[in-house]
Protein backbone atom coordinates (compact mmCIF):
# COMPACT_ATOMS: atom_id res chain seq x y z
CA UNK A 1 0.00 0.00 0.00
CA UNK A 2 1.56 3.27 -1.14
CA UNK A 3 0.50 6.52 0.52
CA UNK A 4 1.75 9.66 -1.18
CA UNK A 5 1.55 13.05 0.55
CA UNK A 6 2.10 16.02 -1.77
CA UNK A 7 3.06 19.17 0.12
CA UNK A 8 5.24 19.53 3.21
CA UNK A 9 3.59 22.49 4.90
CA UNK A 10 1.34 22.50 7.96
CA UNK A 11 -1.27 20.06 6.66
CA UNK A 12 1.00 17.63 4.79
CA UNK A 13 3.51 17.40 7.62
CA UNK A 14 0.86 16.67 10.25
CA UNK A 15 -0.86 14.06 8.06
CA UNK A 16 2.43 12.29 7.29
CA UNK A 17 3.78 12.28 10.87
CA UNK A 18 0.46 11.23 12.32
CA UNK A 19 0.20 8.39 9.77
CA UNK A 20 3.77 7.30 10.41
CA UNK A 21 3.00 6.93 14.12
CA UNK A 22 -0.31 5.18 13.63
CA UNK A 23 1.18 2.79 11.08
CA UNK A 24 4.56 2.04 12.67
CA UNK A 25 4.17 -1.73 12.42
CA UNK A 26 2.83 -1.58 8.86
CA UNK A 27 5.66 0.68 7.61
CA UNK A 28 8.31 -1.43 9.37
CA UNK A 29 7.00 -4.63 7.82
CA UNK A 30 6.90 -2.97 4.41
CA UNK A 31 3.12 -3.37 4.10
CA UNK A 32 2.76 0.42 3.91
CA UNK A 33 5.08 2.89 2.20
CA UNK A 34 4.77 6.53 3.13
CA UNK A 35 6.25 9.12 0.76
CA UNK A 36 6.21 12.91 0.87
CA UNK A 37 6.99 15.20 -2.07
CA UNK A 38 7.44 18.88 -1.40
CA UNK A 39 8.68 22.03 -3.10
CA UNK A 40 11.13 23.08 -0.39
CA UNK A 41 13.67 21.56 2.00
CA UNK A 42 12.58 24.16 4.57
CA UNK A 43 9.34 24.61 6.49
CA UNK A 44 8.17 28.13 7.26
CA UNK A 45 6.07 29.13 10.27
CA UNK A 46 4.01 31.60 8.26
CA UNK A 47 2.23 33.43 11.11
CA UNK A 48 5.69 34.71 12.10
CA UNK A 49 5.69 36.93 9.01
CA UNK A 50 3.49 39.42 10.85
CA UNK A 51 6.20 39.74 13.51
CA UNK A 52 8.89 40.11 10.83
CA UNK A 53 6.95 43.04 9.35
CA UNK A 54 7.31 44.84 12.70
CA UNK A 55 10.91 43.89 13.45
CA UNK A 56 9.88 41.55 16.27
CA UNK A 57 11.32 38.45 14.58
CA UNK A 58 13.93 37.92 11.86
CA UNK A 59 13.19 35.60 8.93
CA UNK A 60 15.70 32.91 9.96
CA UNK A 61 13.62 32.35 13.11
CA UNK A 62 10.67 31.23 10.96
CA UNK A 63 12.33 28.17 9.41
CA UNK A 64 13.21 24.59 10.27
CA UNK A 65 14.63 21.90 8.00
CA UNK A 66 11.66 19.93 6.75
CA UNK A 67 13.48 16.60 7.07
CA UNK A 68 14.10 17.28 10.79
CA UNK A 69 10.35 17.56 11.37
CA UNK A 70 9.49 14.21 9.82
CA UNK A 71 9.30 10.71 11.31
CA UNK A 72 12.17 8.57 9.97
CA UNK A 73 9.81 6.15 8.22
CA UNK A 74 8.65 8.91 5.85
CA UNK A 75 10.46 8.83 2.51
CA UNK A 76 10.88 12.56 1.86
CA UNK A 77 11.88 14.16 -1.46
CA UNK A 78 12.24 17.79 -2.41
CA UNK A 79 10.84 17.31 -5.89
CA UNK A 80 7.56 19.11 -6.52
CA UNK A 81 4.75 17.52 -8.48
CA UNK A 82 4.52 18.79 -12.02
CA UNK A 83 1.63 16.65 -13.16
CA UNK A 84 -1.19 14.80 -11.42
CA UNK A 85 -2.41 11.73 -13.36
CA UNK A 86 -5.32 10.70 -11.17
CA UNK A 87 -6.71 8.20 -13.68
CA UNK A 88 -3.41 6.27 -13.60
CA UNK A 89 -2.88 6.76 -9.82
CA UNK A 90 0.42 8.48 -10.58
CA UNK A 91 2.14 11.83 -10.29
CA UNK A 92 5.11 13.11 -12.24
CA UNK A 93 7.66 15.37 -10.57
CA UNK A 94 9.74 18.31 -11.79
CA UNK A 95 12.71 15.92 -11.94
CA UNK A 96 10.69 13.67 -14.25
CA UNK A 97 10.15 10.87 -11.72
CA UNK A 98 6.89 8.94 -11.67
CA UNK A 99 5.39 8.03 -8.28
CA UNK A 100 2.58 5.50 -8.05
CA UNK A 101 0.13 5.59 -5.16
CA UNK A 102 -2.86 3.80 -3.73
CA UNK A 103 -3.84 6.78 -1.58
CA UNK A 104 -2.96 10.36 -2.48
CA UNK A 105 -3.10 13.34 -0.07
CA UNK A 106 -2.89 16.76 -1.71
CA UNK A 107 -1.70 19.54 0.64
CA UNK A 108 -0.05 22.06 -1.66
CA UNK A 109 -1.39 25.18 0.08
CA UNK A 110 -2.06 28.54 -1.53
CA UNK A 111 -0.13 31.50 -2.93
CA UNK A 112 -0.63 35.23 -3.28
CA UNK A 113 -1.27 36.52 -6.80
CA UNK A 114 -0.69 40.29 -6.56
CA UNK A 115 -0.01 40.53 -10.31
CA UNK A 116 -3.67 39.77 -10.99
CA UNK A 117 -4.65 43.19 -9.64
CA UNK A 118 -3.38 45.97 -11.94
CA UNK A 119 -0.80 48.21 -10.28
CA UNK A 120 -0.75 46.29 -7.00
CA UNK A 121 2.81 44.97 -7.20
CA UNK A 122 4.18 48.43 -7.98
CA UNK A 123 1.96 50.40 -5.62
CA UNK A 124 1.49 48.29 -2.50
CA UNK A 125 3.44 46.62 0.28
CA UNK A 126 2.59 43.10 1.50
CA UNK A 127 3.73 40.82 4.30
CA UNK A 128 2.59 37.35 3.15
CA UNK A 129 6.07 36.33 1.94
CA UNK A 130 9.48 36.61 3.60
CA UNK A 131 10.76 39.16 1.11
CA UNK A 132 7.66 41.37 1.28
CA UNK A 133 7.53 41.28 5.10
CA UNK A 134 11.15 42.48 5.33
CA UNK A 135 10.46 45.17 2.73
CA UNK A 136 7.38 46.34 4.62
CA UNK A 137 9.39 46.56 7.83
CA UNK A 138 11.92 48.84 6.09
CA UNK A 139 9.12 51.02 4.66
CA UNK A 140 7.52 51.31 8.10
CA UNK A 141 10.84 52.33 9.65
CA UNK A 142 11.28 55.10 7.10
CA UNK A 143 7.69 56.29 7.37
CA UNK A 144 7.40 59.65 9.08
CA UNK A 145 3.67 60.24 8.80
CA UNK A 146 0.77 60.43 6.35
CA UNK A 147 -2.07 58.24 5.16
CA UNK A 148 -1.67 54.50 5.66
CA UNK A 149 -4.34 52.51 3.80
CA UNK A 150 -4.77 48.79 4.46
CA UNK A 151 -6.87 46.89 1.92
CA UNK A 152 -7.75 43.22 1.62
CA UNK A 153 -8.00 40.98 -1.46
CA UNK A 154 -10.37 38.01 -1.71
CA UNK A 155 -9.85 35.15 -1.08
CA UNK A 156 -7.01 35.28 1.42
CA UNK A 157 -5.55 32.96 4.01
CA UNK A 158 -5.60 33.81 7.71
CA UNK A 159 -8.68 36.03 7.87
CA UNK A 160 -7.70 37.51 11.25
CA UNK A 161 -4.35 38.84 9.98
CA UNK A 162 -5.85 42.13 8.66
CA UNK A 163 -7.28 43.00 12.09
CA UNK A 164 -4.04 42.00 13.82
CA UNK A 165 -2.12 44.16 11.37
CA UNK A 166 -4.17 47.24 12.32
CA UNK A 167 -3.50 46.81 16.04
CA UNK A 168 0.18 46.23 15.35
CA UNK A 169 0.40 49.33 13.13
CA UNK A 170 -1.23 51.44 15.82
CA UNK A 171 1.16 50.17 18.50
CA UNK A 172 4.18 50.49 16.22
CA UNK A 173 3.56 54.12 15.32
CA UNK A 174 2.66 54.89 18.93
CA UNK A 175 5.95 53.39 20.14
CA UNK A 176 7.79 55.56 17.63
CA UNK A 177 5.92 58.63 18.92
CA UNK A 178 4.38 59.47 15.52
CA UNK A 179 0.89 57.98 15.86
CA UNK A 180 -0.62 61.50 15.74
CA UNK A 181 1.01 62.05 12.36
CA UNK A 182 -0.45 58.88 10.87
CA UNK A 183 -3.94 58.47 9.48
CA UNK A 184 -4.65 54.75 9.77
CA UNK A 185 -7.49 53.46 7.65
CA UNK A 186 -8.75 49.94 7.01
CA UNK A 187 -10.69 48.90 3.90
CA UNK A 188 -12.61 45.64 4.07
CA UNK A 189 -14.42 43.67 1.32
CA UNK A 190 -17.76 42.99 3.03
CA UNK A 191 -20.26 45.16 4.92
CA UNK A 192 -18.67 44.90 8.39
CA UNK A 193 -15.07 45.15 9.54
CA UNK A 194 -14.54 41.41 9.88
CA UNK A 195 -16.16 38.40 8.29
CA UNK A 196 -16.65 36.74 11.72
CA UNK A 197 -19.50 38.69 13.26
CA UNK A 198 -18.16 38.35 16.82
CA UNK A 199 -14.74 39.65 15.71
CA UNK A 200 -16.39 42.57 13.89
CA UNK A 201 -18.44 43.47 16.98
CA UNK A 202 -15.39 43.38 19.21
CA UNK A 203 -12.94 45.11 16.86
CA UNK A 204 -15.19 48.05 15.90
CA UNK A 205 -15.20 49.81 19.29
CA UNK A 206 -11.51 48.91 19.68
CA UNK A 207 -10.74 50.58 16.34
CA UNK A 208 -12.87 53.58 17.36
CA UNK A 209 -11.06 54.03 20.65
CA UNK A 210 -7.64 53.80 18.95
CA UNK A 211 -8.57 56.22 16.17
CA UNK A 212 -8.33 53.55 13.46
CA UNK A 213 -10.72 54.53 10.67
CA UNK A 214 -12.50 52.03 8.43
CA UNK A 215 -14.53 51.71 5.29
CA UNK A 216 -16.43 48.54 4.36
CA UNK A 217 -17.59 47.09 1.01
CA UNK A 218 -14.23 47.90 -0.53
CA UNK A 219 -12.80 45.38 -3.00
CA UNK A 220 -9.53 46.37 -4.64
CA UNK A 221 -9.93 46.81 -8.40
CA UNK A 222 -6.65 48.46 -9.31
CA UNK A 223 -3.88 50.66 -7.99
CA UNK A 224 -2.59 53.79 -9.68
CA UNK A 225 0.93 53.52 -8.27
CA UNK A 226 2.12 56.76 -9.86
CA UNK A 227 -0.56 58.91 -8.29
CA UNK A 228 -0.88 56.71 -5.18
CA UNK A 229 -4.57 55.96 -5.53
CA UNK A 230 -6.25 52.62 -4.82
CA UNK A 231 -9.58 52.11 -6.61
CA UNK A 232 -12.36 49.76 -5.57
CA UNK A 233 -14.82 47.64 -7.56
CA UNK A 234 -17.48 49.65 -5.77
CA UNK A 235 -16.26 52.88 -7.39
CA UNK A 236 -14.35 54.45 -4.48
CA UNK A 237 -10.93 56.08 -5.02
CA UNK A 238 -8.60 56.36 -2.04
CA UNK A 239 -5.39 58.39 -1.91
CA UNK A 240 -2.59 56.99 0.19
CA UNK A 241 1.02 57.55 1.19
CA UNK A 242 1.61 53.93 2.19
CA UNK A 243 -0.63 51.13 0.94
CA UNK A 244 -0.48 47.74 2.67
CA UNK A 245 -2.43 44.93 1.07
CA UNK A 246 -3.25 41.30 1.70
CA UNK A 247 -3.33 40.27 -1.96
CA UNK A 248 -5.88 37.81 -3.30
CA UNK A 249 -4.84 34.15 -3.29
CA UNK A 250 -5.05 31.13 -5.55
CA UNK A 251 -4.10 27.51 -5.09
CA UNK A 252 -0.91 26.24 -6.74
CA UNK A 253 -0.52 26.49 -10.51
CA UNK A 254 -0.26 22.72 -11.01
CA UNK A 255 -3.73 22.26 -9.49
CA UNK A 256 -5.26 24.63 -12.03
CA UNK A 257 -3.14 23.37 -14.94
CA UNK A 258 -4.26 19.78 -14.37
CA UNK A 259 -7.90 20.85 -13.93
CA UNK A 260 -8.08 19.59 -10.36
CA UNK A 261 -9.89 22.69 -9.21
CA UNK A 262 -10.88 26.12 -10.47
CA UNK A 263 -8.69 28.83 -8.95
CA UNK A 264 -6.45 26.07 -7.60
CA UNK A 265 -9.12 25.12 -5.03
CA UNK A 266 -9.93 21.41 -5.21
CA UNK A 267 -13.59 20.36 -4.76
CA UNK A 268 -13.50 18.52 -1.42
CA UNK A 269 -16.13 16.74 0.66
CA UNK A 270 -16.56 18.85 3.78
CA UNK A 271 -16.68 15.85 6.15
CA UNK A 272 -14.57 13.04 4.61
CA UNK A 273 -12.04 15.45 2.99
CA UNK A 274 -12.05 13.23 -0.11
CA UNK A 275 -11.62 14.97 -3.43
CA UNK A 276 -15.06 14.95 -5.04
CA UNK A 277 -15.32 12.07 -7.51
CA UNK A 278 -12.17 10.29 -6.27
CA UNK A 279 -12.33 8.00 -3.27
CA UNK A 280 -8.55 7.43 -3.02
CA UNK A 281 -7.59 11.13 -3.19
CA UNK A 282 -7.85 13.41 -0.15
CA UNK A 283 -7.33 17.14 0.17
CA UNK A 284 -6.27 19.10 3.27
CA UNK A 285 -5.33 22.67 4.17
CA UNK A 286 -5.53 25.79 2.06
CA UNK A 287 -6.00 24.03 -1.26
CA UNK A 288 -9.47 22.65 -0.48
CA UNK A 289 -12.46 24.56 -1.81
CA UNK A 290 -14.17 24.20 1.58
CA UNK A 291 -15.97 27.26 2.90
CA UNK A 292 -13.71 27.30 5.96
CA UNK A 293 -10.95 29.82 6.57
CA UNK A 294 -7.57 29.05 5.10
CA UNK A 295 -5.58 28.76 8.31
CA UNK A 296 -2.93 26.59 9.87
CA UNK A 297 -5.56 25.76 12.45
CA UNK A 298 -8.02 24.35 9.88
CA UNK A 299 -5.10 22.55 8.21
CA UNK A 300 -4.13 21.02 11.57
CA UNK A 301 -7.59 19.75 12.54
CA UNK A 302 -8.26 18.43 9.02
CA UNK A 303 -4.90 16.68 8.95
CA UNK A 304 -5.55 14.91 12.27
CA UNK A 305 -8.94 13.65 11.12
CA UNK A 306 -7.59 12.52 7.77
CA UNK A 307 -4.60 10.66 9.22
CA UNK A 308 -6.84 8.83 11.68
CA UNK A 309 -9.20 7.89 8.84
CA UNK A 310 -6.51 6.70 6.43
CA UNK A 311 -4.93 4.61 9.19
CA UNK A 312 -8.25 3.04 10.07
CA UNK A 313 -9.09 2.42 6.40
CA UNK A 314 -5.86 0.44 6.23
CA UNK A 315 -6.47 -1.36 9.53
CA UNK A 316 -10.22 -2.02 9.52
CA UNK A 317 -11.34 -1.02 6.05
CA UNK A 318 -13.40 2.04 7.06
CA UNK A 319 -12.92 5.65 8.21
CA UNK A 320 -13.81 6.53 11.80
CA UNK A 321 -14.31 10.32 11.94
CA UNK A 322 -15.73 13.30 10.11
CA UNK A 323 -14.09 16.73 9.93
CA UNK A 324 -16.57 18.99 11.73
CA UNK A 325 -15.25 22.32 10.46
CA UNK A 326 -13.25 22.98 13.64
CA UNK A 327 -10.99 26.03 13.74
CA UNK A 328 -9.20 27.74 16.63
CA UNK A 329 -7.57 31.08 15.88
CA UNK A 330 -5.50 33.33 18.06
CA UNK A 331 -6.07 37.04 17.46
CA UNK A 332 -3.26 39.37 18.48
CA UNK A 333 -4.74 42.68 19.67
CA UNK A 334 -1.47 44.62 19.59
CA UNK A 335 1.87 44.10 21.31
CA UNK A 336 0.65 42.79 24.64
CA UNK A 337 -2.92 41.48 24.38
CA UNK A 338 -4.58 38.66 22.48
CA UNK A 339 -7.84 36.76 22.27
CA UNK A 340 -9.05 33.73 20.33
CA UNK A 341 -11.96 32.48 18.33
CA UNK A 342 -13.15 28.88 18.10
CA UNK A 343 -15.91 27.51 15.91
CA UNK A 344 -17.02 24.68 13.64
CA UNK A 345 -19.65 24.10 10.95
CA UNK A 346 -22.41 24.31 13.54
CA UNK A 347 -21.15 26.42 16.42
CA UNK A 348 -20.74 30.12 15.69
CA UNK A 349 -17.56 31.82 16.87
CA UNK A 350 -17.56 33.37 20.30
CA UNK A 351 -14.93 35.83 21.49
CA UNK A 352 -13.40 36.34 24.92
CA UNK A 353 -12.06 39.73 26.02
CA UNK A 354 -8.37 40.10 25.05
CA UNK A 355 -5.87 39.47 27.82
CA UNK A 356 -2.13 39.43 28.47
CA UNK A 357 -1.97 35.69 29.30
CA UNK A 358 -3.56 34.92 25.91
CA UNK A 359 -0.81 36.97 24.23
CA UNK A 360 1.84 35.02 26.13
CA UNK A 361 0.13 31.79 25.09
CA UNK A 362 0.30 32.91 21.46
CA UNK A 363 4.01 33.71 21.87
CA UNK A 364 4.57 30.22 23.28
CA UNK A 365 2.54 28.73 20.46
CA UNK A 366 4.96 30.36 18.01
CA UNK A 367 7.47 27.83 19.39
CA UNK A 368 5.00 25.04 20.12
CA UNK A 369 4.11 25.02 16.40
CA UNK A 370 7.18 22.85 15.78
CA UNK A 371 5.95 20.27 18.25
CA UNK A 372 2.53 20.47 16.71
CA UNK A 373 3.65 19.76 13.11
CA UNK A 374 5.72 16.85 14.39
CA UNK A 375 2.34 15.49 15.43
CA UNK A 376 3.16 15.53 19.13
CA UNK A 377 0.64 18.15 20.22
CA UNK B 1 -22.02 30.82 -23.04
CA UNK B 2 -23.16 31.70 -19.54
CA UNK B 3 -23.57 28.99 -16.88
CA UNK B 4 -25.00 28.73 -13.36
CA UNK B 5 -22.42 27.95 -10.74
CA UNK B 6 -23.59 26.80 -7.31
CA UNK B 7 -21.60 28.10 -4.35
CA UNK B 8 -22.27 26.01 -1.28
CA UNK B 9 -21.64 28.36 1.64
CA UNK B 10 -24.05 26.66 4.03
CA UNK B 11 -22.96 26.35 7.66
CA UNK B 12 -19.93 28.55 7.38
CA UNK B 13 -18.89 31.39 9.64
CA UNK B 14 -15.51 32.22 8.19
CA UNK B 15 -14.89 33.33 5.48
CA UNK B 16 -18.71 33.45 5.26
CA UNK B 17 -21.17 33.48 2.36
CA UNK B 18 -20.57 37.00 1.00
CA UNK B 19 -16.79 36.54 1.04
CA UNK B 20 -17.27 33.22 -0.80
CA UNK B 21 -19.46 34.92 -3.40
CA UNK B 22 -16.88 37.69 -3.93
CA UNK B 23 -14.19 35.04 -4.46
CA UNK B 24 -16.19 33.19 -7.09
CA UNK B 25 -17.35 36.42 -8.72
CA UNK B 26 -13.72 37.40 -9.34
CA UNK B 27 -13.11 34.26 -11.37
CA UNK B 28 -16.48 34.27 -13.20
CA UNK B 29 -16.98 35.67 -16.69
CA UNK B 30 -19.26 38.59 -17.46
CA UNK B 31 -22.74 37.14 -18.01
CA UNK B 32 -22.21 34.12 -15.70
CA UNK B 33 -24.92 33.29 -13.17
CA UNK B 34 -23.91 32.31 -9.65
CA UNK B 35 -26.24 30.78 -7.07
CA UNK B 36 -25.17 31.22 -3.47
CA UNK B 37 -26.51 28.78 -0.87
CA UNK B 38 -26.42 30.27 2.61
CA UNK B 39 -27.80 29.36 6.04
CA UNK B 40 -26.85 32.82 7.36
CA UNK B 41 -29.93 35.02 7.37
CA UNK B 42 -27.64 38.06 7.11
CA UNK B 43 -26.97 37.05 3.49
CA UNK B 44 -30.48 38.18 2.50
CA UNK B 45 -29.38 41.75 3.16
CA UNK B 46 -25.62 41.86 2.77
CA UNK B 47 -25.45 40.07 -0.60
CA UNK B 48 -27.97 42.38 -2.37
CA UNK B 49 -26.30 45.41 -0.74
CA UNK B 50 -22.91 44.46 -2.21
CA UNK B 51 -24.37 43.44 -5.59
CA UNK B 52 -26.12 46.84 -5.85
CA UNK B 53 -23.03 48.76 -4.77
CA UNK B 54 -20.79 47.11 -7.39
CA UNK B 55 -23.49 47.12 -10.05
CA UNK B 56 -23.95 43.38 -10.66
CA UNK B 57 -27.47 41.97 -11.09
CA UNK B 58 -29.59 40.29 -8.42
CA UNK B 59 -31.75 37.69 -10.21
CA UNK B 60 -33.65 36.13 -7.31
CA UNK B 61 -33.52 35.40 -3.61
CA UNK B 62 -35.64 32.70 -2.00
CA UNK B 63 -35.66 30.54 1.09
CA UNK B 64 -36.10 26.78 0.72
CA UNK B 65 -35.94 24.65 3.90
CA UNK B 66 -33.84 27.11 5.92
CA UNK B 67 -31.40 27.63 3.05
CA UNK B 68 -31.33 30.92 1.18
CA UNK B 69 -30.75 30.60 -2.55
CA UNK B 70 -29.48 33.89 -3.92
CA UNK B 71 -28.96 34.07 -7.67
CA UNK B 72 -26.84 36.83 -9.18
CA UNK B 73 -25.33 37.65 -12.54
CA UNK B 74 -21.91 39.17 -13.14
CA UNK B 75 -22.41 42.24 -15.31
CA UNK B 76 -18.96 43.75 -15.55
C1 LIG C 1 1.18 36.35 7.46
C2 LIG C 1 0.44 35.11 7.77
C3 LIG C 1 -0.11 34.94 9.02
C4 LIG C 1 -0.79 33.77 9.34
N1 LIG C 1 -1.31 33.63 10.59
C5 LIG C 1 -1.95 32.51 10.92
C6 LIG C 1 -2.46 32.33 12.25
O1 LIG C 1 -2.27 33.18 13.12
N2 LIG C 1 -3.13 31.19 12.53
C7 LIG C 1 -3.33 30.23 11.59
O2 LIG C 1 -3.96 29.21 11.91
N3 LIG C 1 -2.88 30.35 10.32
C8 LIG C 1 -2.19 31.46 9.96
N4 LIG C 1 -1.70 31.61 8.69
C9 LIG C 1 -2.10 30.65 7.64
C10 LIG C 1 -1.32 29.35 7.62
O3 LIG C 1 0.06 29.58 7.60
C11 LIG C 1 -1.74 28.52 6.40
O4 LIG C 1 -3.14 28.50 6.30
C12 LIG C 1 -1.21 27.10 6.51
O5 LIG C 1 0.18 27.09 6.42
C13 LIG C 1 -1.83 26.20 5.42
O6 LIG C 1 -1.25 24.93 5.46
P1 LIG C 1 -1.10 24.09 4.12
O7 LIG C 1 -0.39 22.84 4.51
O8 LIG C 1 -2.39 24.00 3.42
O9 LIG C 1 -0.15 24.97 3.19
P2 LIG C 1 1.37 25.39 3.44
O10 LIG C 1 1.70 25.32 4.87
O11 LIG C 1 1.54 26.68 2.73
O12 LIG C 1 2.20 24.25 2.71
C14 LIG C 1 2.14 23.98 1.34
C15 LIG C 1 3.27 23.03 0.99
O13 LIG C 1 3.12 22.54 -0.33
C16 LIG C 1 4.38 22.55 -0.96
N5 LIG C 1 4.14 22.58 -2.40
C17 LIG C 1 3.68 23.60 -3.16
N6 LIG C 1 3.58 23.23 -4.44
C18 LIG C 1 3.94 21.94 -4.50
C19 LIG C 1 4.04 20.96 -5.55
N7 LIG C 1 3.74 21.27 -6.81
N8 LIG C 1 4.46 19.72 -5.24
C20 LIG C 1 4.77 19.38 -3.96
N9 LIG C 1 4.70 20.26 -2.94
C21 LIG C 1 4.29 21.50 -3.21
C22 LIG C 1 5.08 23.75 -0.38
O14 LIG C 1 6.50 23.66 -0.53
C23 LIG C 1 4.66 23.65 1.07
O15 LIG C 1 5.51 22.77 1.75
C24 LIG C 1 -0.96 32.75 8.35
C25 LIG C 1 -0.39 32.91 7.09
C26 LIG C 1 0.32 34.07 6.79
C27 LIG C 1 0.94 34.21 5.43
Amino acid sequence: MKILVVGGGTAGTIVANNLARRLTAETRSGKVQLTMLSASDRHMYQPGLLYVAFGQMTPDQLYRDQASLLEPTIDFHVDPVKKFMLDKKQVMTEAGKIHNYDILVIATGSRIVPDETPGLTEGAEFFYTEESAVKLYKRLREFQGGRVAVAIGVPHKCPVAPVELMFSLHDYFKARGIRDKVNLKYYYPIGRIHTIEAVAKWAKPEFDSLGIEYETLFNIKEVDAKNKIVKSEEGIDVEYDLLIVVPQHRGMEVIERDNLGEGGWIPTDRHSLAMKGHDNVYVVGDTTNLPVSKTGSAAHFQAEVLAENIASIIKIGAPVRDYDGKIYCFIEAGRDRATYSMFDYETPPDLKPPSKPMHWFKLSYNQMYWTSVRGLL
Amino acid sequence: MSQTKIIDARDTFCPGPLMELISYMKRANVGDELELLSTDKGSVNDVPEWIAKVGHELISSEQVDNVWHIKVRKTK
